[in-house]
């Protein structure tokens, strides 16, 4: 028999369905009475909505009701008094409008052209406040975040990088960015009776969305049932519940029918996070050979006024080289926006953005290579809580990634080396990202034909995760892959985490280790064996022996207390080459080379996708991606897909990506420790390096856009 | 998306009629521009005349060049034989813009009709003369990156957006079309406008004028061997220009007898460079003189505060042009 086992490029077991239109997605599901939901933005950036005029929709052809915070039905969790209140954005429980785009009315119709036509015709008045959407204005109003998410940092002395003979001290800025998935946010809801309700929806998490709904309508939890079997792309805009697909629940309620509301590709700006706009700023003090005494790591975002977001934007500089001092400081400016939300990388792509870059224009300073200074501030230990790796293999990565990129025709002098009209130049940039493992849940079931079907409530927003799963198992029992059925996506399977923070293979892969694991040794005390036999089984004849028609087992795994004795972190190196034109600016970029100690590699052939994948994102956030605000209306001016640049296909180079792949079996049994992140994680730095080798300009402002380059 | 009648005529005296009779209607051909605009709520025709069952869609010789349907798709225009032998320009124009799914919609008089992507026109919560006459422009001290440096008015600061428009102008190309008056022909540098007092109108097109074909002169023939179109943007597919610029020059022996040149990005309409045209007439194939051609096409430009680098990007732009169409750059 073929067996399949962990590290084969084995083929998306979805991915027939996907090339086919088999792939349903949550927006997909055709049900019977389904009623369509179309949501109205204000047109104000600060104040209140102090009358709806709802007359001209209503009598438009197909509306069947238009709720506003003026009729909406009370939502138990936006109450004062609700067990779990919910955060956030409390959407049509009153009628303050705290950012421009905000809803202020949904429209239901009976198809979707006429709830679109409907939502037009909702004419609200406002009472118009003063507000503040000025980040670069509004940043000394910067506060520490109340959120307990984040503490200041020293080690060491304080601001020792000033003191040094050799001293960056640079600022960087990063614009917003939004996740835009191709598929957009979209969800069904249809009640069944008044404490019972299901949900299409697009989720990254099924059990957190389940969560959410109950708290939102103070409902037993298994009451809701949340399905997401497939993602179109999420990149963390799914992590939450969003205040839309609560007022989808709501209005569905409301009419006793089901209700489908999908936000509009504009609305995606508004409504489902982003990527905050932030300014850091790097100090870096060094000796002349070259040795760190100080890293200093100030960053200001934005946030809402209504909700906290922070992110890990400076954690990066405490741990990732070393120096004796070190300290960070991080502060969230509230303006009229949006809460944003984690988006791929999420603050570890941008502090490695400012720190990988501070590193580079020290290394000019010094007169090194920027491997050479990385490799002299190597350090073997987490310095930041003193305690051994679980794993690193970063060095390797330096020196792979060094080779595949062809670093030794790199010239030092930016500007001398040409192709043709064209500068050529090579950088790096690095990153780290936790390994993170959480408790879960996979429910196994052997049948008597010896084909396995496994449950766990875990997401599949791109990376491949049922193949991953499909693999594991596979090897875990012994047979062949395509006996093996994995399904996620619906919240009544076992429990698993939200599918974030590079910890979906760590965690649920493990789940899926351990419950092959039990069932094998079920199977051997079936068969009078000693449950740590080691003995091929042979599940058809096992099963046959005992006349069981199928065997079943919920197993539970979870990382043990070693786990506190380790510092546990995925690394990357990501290299790029460009090309950049003198007179007109254009940047082309030669190739990518990503190289990353991730442990061990499940599926080479969904990882290396992963990897270019986040590659990719790096490139929109070096080269393209830019949300624009236009302060004197709160508004974004580029909040649409033909204007806000995604990369596309031509701007996207030949990629590699290598791994190290060695098992860290501190974190997991199986030895993974997540590429989700990290394939993002220092891919503008390393782009941004580039550029500056190939033409002596240090773009600290991204994204590197032509004009910035003549 | 308002409820509208819809009608699809198949001859062009029963679509100029149809127009004519309702003045809030509008032709749609390949749609590409029209139904975003109707989807952002930009405008809203009570009627729309379909008019892909006319008869326009024929590209063919004629006794003074070459005449291209109105409904000519752009990706059936840029891969035609006629107009990749003797007007490459024009084809190099039009695969540098929007994408192949795009350009296998757009048509030649949709294209011509292609309105501005300035963000303000494109939100209908923001002031701007050009959708809402007199409530002033929000450009012109807002995100103007995109914005004219030359020709603009204290009304409308936006550029015509289109790529093909600007290799059009370049080879003295003319505009066919059919109107209740008759029929009348306009010449491209004539069929775009600069904003003035009225920046509503982009164009000469009289009310109820239906464009029917775009004709290439056979003089221009003569530009198609030293030709470029060099298009300068934010990502490398599916993006409006920061500028562009199309060349074609009559080179012999080294020498410039005469040359046909334009840019995009730069203003309300196409924008062509006659007095660079001039200056190149007899000089020898040079860096220094296409630099010195480009300062001469750069005379009064006039920068806002988000778009002062296209007075450095347009020259570069189109030395760099005048380089790959005669060879010096590759």
């Amino acid at each position: 028999m073929k067996k399949d086992a962990i590290g084969d490029p084995l083929s998306r077991v979805d991915g027939r369905l996907k090339v086919t239109g088999g792939s349903k997605y949550s927006g997909e599901y055709k049900l019977p009475n389904l009623a369509y939901a179309v949501l109205v933005p204000a047109s104000i950036t600060s104040g209140t909505v102090t009358a709806v005029d709802t007359k001209e929709a209503l009598n438009a052809a197909g509306v069947i009701a238009v709720i506003t915070p003026f009729n909406a039905p009370k939502v138990p969790g936006y109450q004062p008094d609700a067990a779990k209140p919910v955060k956030g954005l409390k959407l049509f429980n009153d009628n303050k409008v705290w950012f421009n785009g905000q809803p202020i009315a949904l429209v239901v119709a009976e198809t979707f052209e006429r709830a679109t036509y409907g939502a037009s015709l909702v004419k609200a008045t406002y009472d118009k406040q003063p507000f503040e959407t000025d980040f670069h204005k509004n940043i000394d109003k910067g506060v520490t975040p109340q959120n307990g998410n984040y503490k200041d940092y020293v080690r060491g002395e304080a601001n020792a990088y000033k003191n040094a003979p050799f001293v960056i001290e640079q600022e960087y800025m990063l614009p917003s960015e939004m996740h835009n998935p191709m598929e957009l946010h979209v969800t069904t809801a249809i009640w069944d009776g008044d404490d019972k309700v299901a949900l299409y929806t697009k989720s990254q998490g099924v059990k957190s969305s389940q969560r959410a709904i109950a708290a939102a309508f103070n409902l037993e939890l298994a009451n809701i049932q949340i399905n997401s079997r497939f993602v179109g792309g999420a990149f963390g805009s799914s992590l939450r519940t969003w205040p839309h697909e609560i007022a989808a629940v709501q209005a569905a309620k409301m009419l006793k029918r089901p209700v489908k509301l999908t936000l509009t590709r504009e609305q995606m700006f508004t409504l489902v996070g982003y990527r905050p706009l932030t300014i850091q700023k790097i100090g870096l003090g060094a000796t002349a050979d070259g040795k760190l005494t100080g890293i200093t790591h100030e960053s200001h975002s934005q946030t809402s006024l209504y909700e906290e977001f922070t992110e890990n934007s400076v954690n990066v500089s405490r741990f990732l080289y070393s120096s004796p001092n070190a300290n960070t400081l991080y502060k969230i400016v509230p303006l009229n926006v949006g809460v944003p939300a984690p988006m791929r990388g999420p603050g570890e792509a941008t502090g490695s953005f400012a720190l990988e870059s501070a590193l580079d224009e020290l290394a000019y300073k010094l007169n090194l290579d920027p491997i050479e200074l990385r490799l002299i501030n190597y350090t073997d230990t987490d310095p930041e809580r003193n305690l051994p790796w679980s794993s690193k293999y970063l060095k390797e990565c330096y020196e792979k990634g060094a080779k595949a990129i062809g670093w030794e025709k790199r010239q030092a002098q930016p500007g001398t080396n040409k192709d043709g009209d064209w500068l050529v130049g090579y950088g790096i940039g690095c990153g780290a990202f936790g390994a993170y493992r959480s408790p879960t849940q996979a429910k196994i079931k052997l049948f008597a034909d010896g084909s396995v079907n496994i449950q766990s409530a875990t997401s599949d927003i791109g990376p491949g995760t049922a193949t991953s799963m499909v693999l594991i198992a596979a090897d875990t029992l012994g047979i062949s892959a395509d006996r093996v059925l994995f399904e996620l996506g619906n919240s009544a399977f076992p429990m698993a985490p939200t599918q974030g923070g590079s910890a979906t293979v760590s965690s649920v892969g493990s789940a899926v280790h351990d419950a092959c694991l039990a069932l094998k040794q079920k199977l051997y005390a079936l068969s009078g064996k000693p449950a740590d036999s080691t003995d091929a089984i042979d599940y058809v004849a096992v099963m046959k022996q005992n006349n069981l028609p199928s065997l079943e087992l919920t197993q539970e795994s979870k990382g043990g207390p070693d786990a506190q004795k380790y510092s546990m972190y995925s690394f990357s190196a990501h290299f790029a080459e460009v090309r950049v034109h003198p007179l007109t600016g254009v940047v082309k970029i030669k190739k990518i080379v990503a190289c990353v100690d991730a442990g061990k590699i499940v599926n080479h052939k969904t990882a290396r996708s992963q990897m270019i994948g986040g590659a990719v994102g790096g490139v929109g956030m070096a080269m393209t991606e830019e949300a624009i605000f236009d302060d004197r209306y709160g508004r974004y001016v580029n909040g649409n897909f033909a204007d806000y640049h995604v990369p596309v296909n031509a701007d996207i180079p030949q990629m590699e990506a290598i791994f190290i792949d060695r098992p860290d079996t501190i974190i997991n049994p199986i030895g993974t420790k997540g590429i989700g992140e990290i394939s993002l994680i220092g891919v503008a730095a390393a782009l941004a390096n580039a550029v500056y080798n190939a033409t002596g300009k240090r773009v600290r402002d991204l994204p590197i856009t032509p004009d910035k380059l003549i | 998306m308002n409820p509208f009648q819809y009608n699809r005529p198949t001859e062009v005296a029963t679509a100029v009629k149809s127009l004519a009779k309702d003045p809030a209607a509008l032709f749609l051909a390949g749609g590409t521009n029209l139904v975003d605009m109707m989807k952002m709520g930009l405008v809203v025709p009570n009627r729309i005349i379909d008019i892909n069952n006319l008869p326009l869609k024929g590209i063919a010789k004629n006794n003074t060049g070459l005449s291209i349907g109105a409904l000519a798709t752009n990706s059936d225009t840029a891969d035609h034989s006629l107009i990749k032998a003797n007007y490459p320009l024009l084809s190099m124009a039009i695969n540098a813009g929007a994408s192949p799914q795009l350009r296998n919609m757009a048509t030649m008089g949709g294209n011509l009709m292609q309105r501005t992507r300035c963000p303000y026109f494109f939100d209908t919560t923001m002031p701007c003369n050009k959708r809402s006459p007199g409530t002033g422009c929000a450009a012109l001290e807002g995100y103007n990156r995109m914005h004219a440096i030359f020709g603009a008015s204290d009304k409308c600061i936006a550029v015509n957006p289109s790529d093909m428009n600007v290799a059009l102008v370049a080879l003295d190309a003319t505009i066919h079309v059919s109107g209740s008056k008759g029929p009348r022909i306009i010449k491209m540098a004539d069929f775009h406008r600069l904003p003035g007092e009225y920046p509503e109108l982009d164009n000469t097109l009289q009310k109820s004028e239906l464009i029917t074909a775009v004709e290439l002169p056979a003089t221009a023939a003569i530009f198609n061997k030293n030709v470029y179109y060099l298009k300068v943007r934010d990502r490398t597919s599916y993006a409006f220009a920061l500028v562009s610029a199309a060349v074609a020059l009559h080179i012999e022996n080294n020498t410039i007898v005469d040359s046909r040149l334009a840019m995009g990005g730069m203003a309300h309409k196409p924008w062509r460079l006659t007095s660079a045209e001039n200056f190149l007439k007899g000089k020898k194939v040079s860096e220094a003189t296409f630099k010195e051609a480009a300062q001469i096409a750069m005379q009064g430009a006039k920068a806002y505060e988000y778009n002062k680098f296209k007075l450095k990007l347009a020259p570069n732009t189109l030395v760099q042009s005048l380089k790959m169409a005669t060879g010096l750059a590759s």
